[in-house]
């Protein structure tokens, strides 16, 4: 099949950026998206252009390094699915094809469709994990966890960190990136201890990062490769809630 | 060169136990004085630099993807492997150890194997207690399912995604150590040299991906956990990104390079489906539980497989293994493949493809037991070929996944160069001529939580911090080398792109060193390989400058280092006159067609050292000592 492509291109960072149309002639329908645009690259390599710069590494939907709104889509739309695993079978001879980068303030623009989500791995750093260090765990099968709950965790855990759900949001929330870490591991009994930290510092860190609020659109949970639920939202909010009651009572000792 | 492996003296059971208490301390208030980089997030880098950060030391850590989360350990999907003994069927220590020497032929070093299990049950412990989502029984215990090679069940897994979890686990510490100021990361950064200073590692030179400044790192010693190199072969279930060049650079500075054609070819793949076709994908080993494997029995068929009658089918692994059937190990399920497809009777398009049948299981437990065992490699196989599993066979065929060969590293993983530590699929250590399924997390993290942590703290001890600065000549000189290579590349304006290079590249080591070598095959890629790399050097065309975001020079230099590595691959090939694992040379063979094994001869690990590009490198053999297993002719059947 043949394709009409316009492509957002960003020399850099301060730049102001474009559209540019491209041809992308005989498309073949087993094509993964990316390979639709690593064969139009080649072509610019030939012809001594830059080529089209966009993030990606693992290509089998688990890395989270790839992004590309597609037709006004983060991952071009198609139910539970990354850019690097659409298929240029879901489109048809003749379309036209308007790829983006992720838009968010937080996430700026490096390079055509490459955005800086460092933003992410600073809210994961202000809280997202157990603080455990290595040695002197207790065995594995010390604490039984119920199956539901290890489930309802792996739900949530399953989250890739792609960013799709901020650049989907009007307001460029990260609420269903961080209520997935914190809905993870307060599921266990492991990230049961820290959950009060967790969450008021994870969503401190958020909104300093200029991430927007949540208005409860559920944009995020309709793009999100991984499908994850809004529910671990509206979980969060109250995990929230409760901390901002509890907080006041404090040992001598202080905390975090 | 003499190669001393440090191995500790003593009965097996005791050497690790007794090492550490050998091994010299830095005390906690030391700590603080040294340095460590560590180049690579994945199992083995990120659990090294939260482990070595948790310690007290100051840790600089480096990876090119934009964050440490994305590293490829992530795309892991069937399990980890540790002697709990859980489900009460006969495991312990001294049987993982045992099938990880026999999985890997009899080419792996005892002592580092059975300290791989030793500590594979910690591993499991730490992970729980991260908080990494590990599938449960409905009692509230841990699950485990069984993998290739093993007849016990010991694997434990995060449904489909077992490496993303364990993966998540390690960077959520390395975060956590990150938010505390202990570990400072550089993402979209790679490391293009190792500079030494007196003999000793004290620093790497590195491309920041997004200015392109070039920028030295110095500290008292460097880890290197940055994966394999199956990315030679252009096709592999390697991410995009993953490269040789740190262990590469590191050989070139004198670290020798252990086994290089020891790669491992996965049986469970989506076949190729065109040549625009950019990287393979890998279904879990896992399915081999409950699928079967076949072709029809008659060459040539091209009915659809619903109309191949029971009868005409060849279930040719259950038939030639009966008592290990579909779950063979990984390099004689893939011979096996190759074989029935060499004969004529493979499947699909291309005839390059065998079926991997769920109907069986289907009607047993039910589509919804299979759906919630493997749901997601379903999905994933659907989203690719446009098929579905639940109806049709899966169509699968062999792909290159993992390299066993790596840096030679000592009992306490420490290479040739004073040091210089290497982690994980980067190093040689653990895995012999094949690695088993869910083996790989195992060591990566074994390498990073609990063996690293004890012999890095010897090096320092007996060193002391002499952390050098980067205005050191040694950092500018290799700088300045970079610079100058960097705009040798970029100048050349060739006619031919980066990537034609590198799958031609990967089409001469996939026909002359990939699944069946020979040393006709050999000869030629020795003789090819050079060609082509001069060519690269005359004709190879780079858009952009070095001094920004330039995805076509980072892969340039990429396949420019894999040019180089090839030929030595191939020469590490020639000279292993025997067959042994993922290494089948064709005259090698046994009546049956197995791989056949000289251990009279060729019972070492071939650690070559580098002599410049274009000569013939010098090889160094490590005799392997079998005190504790018997040599014996690997059978599954």
């Amino acid at each position: 099949m043949n394709l009409t492509l316009y492509v957002w291109r960003q020399k850099n960072r301060s730049d102001n950026g474009r559209m540019v149309k491209y041809d992308a002639a005989n498309v073949s329908s087993d094509m993964s998206f990316l390979e639709m645009l690593d064969v139009v690259n080649e072509q610019l390599e030939a012809k001594g252009e830059d080529p089209i710069a966009f993030d990606h590494d693992c290509r089998e939907g688990i890395c989270g390094m790839c992004s590309l709104v597609i037709n006004g889509l983060p991952h071009g739309g198609q139910k539970g699915t990354t850019t690097c695993q659409l298929h240029m079978r879901h489109f048809e001879d003749g379309d036209t094809i308007y790829i983006e980068p992720w838009r968010a303030r937080a996430f700026p623009v490096l390079k055509d469709l490459i955005v800086d989500r460092d933003a992410f791995d600073r809210i994961m750093q202000a809280g997202g994990f157990v603080s455990v260090n290595a040695g002197g765990a207790p065995d594995g099968n010390a604490v039984p966890i119920p199956k539901d709950s290890a489930e309802l965790a792996m739900d949530a855990a399953s989250c890739i960190g792609c960013g799709a759900c901020v650049a989907s949001c009007k307001n460029a929330s990260a609420m269903l990136f961080v209520a997935a870490k914190v809905g993870h591991l307060a599921n266990l009994p492991q990230g049961e201890v820290e959950m009060d930290t967790r969450v008021r510092n994870m969503v401190a860190q958020m909104q300093e990062e200029g991430f927007g609020g949540c208005t409860n659109q559920y944009e995020c949970e309709a793009v999100c490769p991984k499908e994850i639920s809004a529910n671990f939202i509206g979980w969060m909010n109250r995990s929230y809630l409760k901390t901002t009651v509890r907080t006041p009572y404090q040992s001598k000792a202080g905390g975090e | 060169m003499i190669l001393d492996a440090k191995i500790p003296s003593g009965p097996i059971e005791q050497k690790w136990e007794n090492h550490k208490f050998n091994l010299k301390l830095v005390n906690p208030a030391n700590k603080r004085k040294f340095s460590v980089i560590v180049v690579g997030t994945g199992l083995a880098g990120g659990s090294a630099a939260s482990s070595l950060a948790e310690l007290g030391y100051n840790v600089t850590a480096f990876c090119f993807q934009d964050s440490p989360r994305r590293a490829h350990s992530i795309a892991a999907q069937g399990g980890i492997n540790a002697a709990k003994n859980y489900q009460n069927d006969g495991d312990s220590v001294y049987r993982l150890f045992y099938d990880t020497i026999k999985g890997g032929d009899f080419r792996a070093r005892e002592a580092n194997v059975y300290r791989l299990a030793e500590v594979s049950t910690n591993i499991i412990d730490q992970c729980v207690a991260q908080g990494v989502p590990f599938a449960r029984e409905y009692g509230g215990q841990l699950a485990n399912r069984s993998f290739g090679g093993a007849q016990v069940s010991r694997t434990f897994y995060a449904r489909g995604q077992t490496g993303q979890q364990l993966l998540l686990g390690a960077y959520q510490s390395l975060a956590r150590q990150i938010g505390l100021g202990n570990v400072t990361m550089y993402p979209r950064t790679e490391m293009l040299d190792l500079v030494l200073v007196d003999g000793h590692a004290k620093g790497i030179v590195v491309r920041d991906l997004v200015t392109g400044q070039i920028i030295s790192h110095s500290a008292d010693a460097v880890v290197l956990a940055t994966g394999g190199y199956g990315n030679v072969f252009f096709l592999s279930t390697n991410a995009k990104g993953c490269n040789v060049t740190a262990t590469y650079r590191a050989y070139k500075r004198g670290a020798l390079f252990a086994n290089p054609c020891f790669t491992q070819i996965h049986p469970t793949c989506i076949p190729v489906s065109g040549d625009y076709q950019s990287k393979l994908t890998l279904m879990s080993e896992s399915l081999r539980n409950d699928g079967r494997v076949w072709v029809p029995k008659q060459k040539g068929d091209k009915r659809t497989p619903d109309q191949i009658l029971e009868s005409e089918r060849d279930y040719y692994l259950e038939r030639k293994y009966p008592s290990y059937g579909n779950l063979a190990p990984r390099d004689i399920s893939s011979r096996a493949a190759k074989e029935v497809c060499d004969e004529g009777r493979g499947v699909g398009e291309t005839g390059l493809g065998v079926y991997l049948d769920f109907a069986d299981a289907i009607n047993r437990v039910g589509e919804k037991v299979v759906a919630e065992r493997y749901g997601n490699l379903f999905d994933m196989y659907e989203r690719i070929t446009g098929e579905n599993p639940y109806k049709l066979p899966m169509r699968i065929f062999p792909a290159v996944h993992y390299t066993m060969g790596g840096l030679w590293v000592d009992y306490n993983l420490e290479s040739t160069i004073p040091g210089l530590f290497v982690l994980g699929e980067a190093n040689f250590s653990d895995h012999g001529a094949n690695r088993l399924g869910a083996s790989a997390l195992m060591q990566g993290l074994a390498d990073g939580y609990f063996i690293i942590p004890y012999t890095i703290g010897d090096y320092f001890a007996r060193t002391g911090a002499k952390k050098p600065s980067t205005d050191h000549a040694e950092f500018k000189k290799v700088e300045s080398e970079i610079n100058d290579k960097t705009n040798r590349m970029l100048g050349i304006k060739g006619k031919r792109t980066v990537d034609s290079f590198h799958r031609e590249l990967g089409k001469i080591m996939w026909d002359n060193c990939g699944m069946a070598r020979n040393e006709a095959s050999l000869k030629k890629g020795i003789a090819r390989i050079p060609e082509l790399r001069d060519e690269f050097w005359k004709n190879v065309n780079i858009p952009g400058s070095g001094g920004e975001l330039n995805q076509t020079l980072e892969r340039a230099g990429r396949v420019a280092d894999f040019l180089e590595f090839a030929e030595l691959m191939c020469h590490d090939a020639l000279t292993r006159n025997e067959s042994c694992g993922g290494h089948f040379r064709t005259e090698y063979q046994t009546e049956d067609g197995e791989a056949k094994r000289d251990d009279a001869n060729y019972c070492y690990g071939s650690c070559w050292e580098y002599k410049g590009v274009g000569q013939s490198p010098v090889m160094h053999k490590e005799p392997l000592a079998f005190e504790n297993v018997h040599l014996t002719q690997r059978s599954y059947k």
